[in-house]
């Protein structure tokens, strides 16, 4: 379908843009990569009447290590992290060849993803997993929301209508850790996401929950598995995808083990 | 609401005054009449849109033409030479039948292009790999994956000869 009509609006700086949303409300959206929203507005799921791009901003894109955190501009596309050379922090490069496909993944944006908040979404789950720092900009300066407390609820989020994210901050590196997952077909969302920080002893679930399910201190894969509420769905029981989820922890594991 | 904006084709500017709610292969087909590029089910899915911008693959269902002004895009249209003669890649999907119907053909093309451009040592599985995210009903793919592969072994060997040439 085609996505009804919308005045176009593109901001040259982050100011400028926050400018946009306050003075247009709740009518306006922000646009990065499109890669979630344009479909959105081609299935007329989201009908707004203004967008504000944001991929003309300078300075928004960009992989930058500061001491013992990376931080992660909310324009840098899946591919450029794909691509990246991150040493400690190589568990996100590796992590990217879930995300769809390679023509999804050159458009579409760390801050797109975050701002989106699918629960199985392979930048939520990594965010959470390694204490992400969500940074945002208002009308009245940038605040930081740890990534624990960013994501509220299916596709709903801590981030007020006139903020923006500009950069995504992981403090400290995680060499032994890794993400992988399972769907029916190559570069769907995955039915189950499973992300494992050995050292930090924690376990990210996605597809289980509303929001990414983390769990500290985590147990072997079988009781992570067994303490979860699942409910039968269609296509999928409980018991299947319990079972995807004792599998898929087991095999981050062994994969972060490797470094 | 009609806005006016500035798109680079192939090499060729035009001016266009078009809703903001044009997608990009909207534009290509429509106002520009280069329907080389095919649509198929505008949510990202098929790949039937595939196109380069600033030599990267995308789906041009997913990108409002607006967003695009001051890009470099390439459509399946540049590939062949402007007397028709198809390029090394094209004459591998030929050779290998890479293609039956020719729906997903224009987007597998610029995938490849693309994807090659910017790997030239990529392994089959690898091809394999990248052209799951485009969608055939009607070849299985092995022929698909053959084609590019094929593709990629011959420019490399013919950069090898060229170098082998230059030192010699
Ligand atoms: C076929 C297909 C398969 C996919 N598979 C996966 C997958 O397996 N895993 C996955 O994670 N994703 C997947 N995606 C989605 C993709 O990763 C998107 O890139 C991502 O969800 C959104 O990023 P974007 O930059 O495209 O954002 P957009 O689509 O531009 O925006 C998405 C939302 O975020 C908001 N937004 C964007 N940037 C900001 C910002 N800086 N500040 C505040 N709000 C902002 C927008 O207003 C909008 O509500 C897939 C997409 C397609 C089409
Ligand atoms: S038409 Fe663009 S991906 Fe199907
Ligand atoms: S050749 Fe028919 S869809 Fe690919």
């Amino acid at each position: 379908m085609k996505p009804a009509a919308f005045t176009y609006h593109r901001a040259r700086t982050t100011a400028g843009a926050v400018g946009l949303l306050t003075e247009l409300g709740d009518d306006a959206k922000v646009i990065a990569g499109g890669q979630s929203l344009v479909a959105m507005m081609n299935f007329r799921l989201a009908r707004p009447e203004h967008l504000v791009d944001i991929t003309h901003v300078e300075g928004l894109a960009g992989i930058r290590r500061d001491g013992d955190s990376l931080r992660l501009g909310a324009l840098t596309t899946h591919r450029a992290v794909e691509k990246a050379d991150l040493g400690d922090f190589a568990v996100l490069s590796r992590a990217m060849r879930w995300v769809g496909h390679l023509p999804i993944r050159t458009r579409g944006t760390v801050g797109g993803s975050i701002a989106h908040a699918d629960a199985a979404a392979e930048w939520c789950l990594l965010a959470v997993l390694l204490d992400a720092r969500i940074r945002a900009e208002g009308p009245s300066g940038v605040r930081e929301i740890r990534a624990v407390d960013f994501f509220r609820g299916p596709f709903t989020t801590a981030l007020q209508p006139d903020e923006l994210i500009v950069e995504v901050v992981f403090p400290r590196p995680a060499p032994r850790a890794a993400l992988t997952e399972y769907a029916d077909r190559r570069g769907d969302f995955a039915l189950v996401a499973a992300a494992v920080d050995l050292d930090a002893d924690r376990v990210v679930l996605g597809g289980v929950a509303p929001t990414p399910v983390l769990v500290e201190r985590a147990g072997t894969a079988e009781e992570i598995a067994g303490a979860l509420e699942l409910r039968d769905e269609p296509g999928i029981s409980a018991h299947y995808r319990r079972g995807l989820v004792r599998t898929l922890v087991q095999r981050a594991r062994k994969e972060a083990s490797r470094g | 609401m009609i806005q006016l904006i500035e798109l680079t084709v192939n090499g060729e500017r035009h001016d266009l005054a078009i809703e903001p709610r044009r997608t990009l292969v909207d534009v290509l087909r429509h106002d520009l009449g280069l329907t080389g590029t095919h649509v198929g089910c505008e949510h990202g899915i098929c790949g039937a849109c595939t196109v380069l911008v600033d030599g990267a693959p995308a789906r041009a269902c997913l990108l409002f033409a607006a967003q695009v002004e001051g890009a470099e895009i390439r459509t399946v249209e540049s590939l062949a030479e402007p007397d028709g003669t198809l390029n090394d890649l094209q004459r591998c999907f030929s050779e290998h039948h890479g293609l039956q119907c020719g729906f997903c053909t224009p987007g597998m093309l610029m995938l490849a292009e693309g994807y090659l451009a910017e790997e030239p040592e990529a392994t089959k599985e690898e091809i394999r790999e990248v052209v799951a995210s485009n969608l055939c009903r009607c070849t299985g793919y092995q022929t698909i994956v053959e084609a590019i592969d094929d593709c990629a072994s011959r420019r490399r060997a013919a950069f090898q000869d060229q170098l082998d040439r230059s030192t010699a």
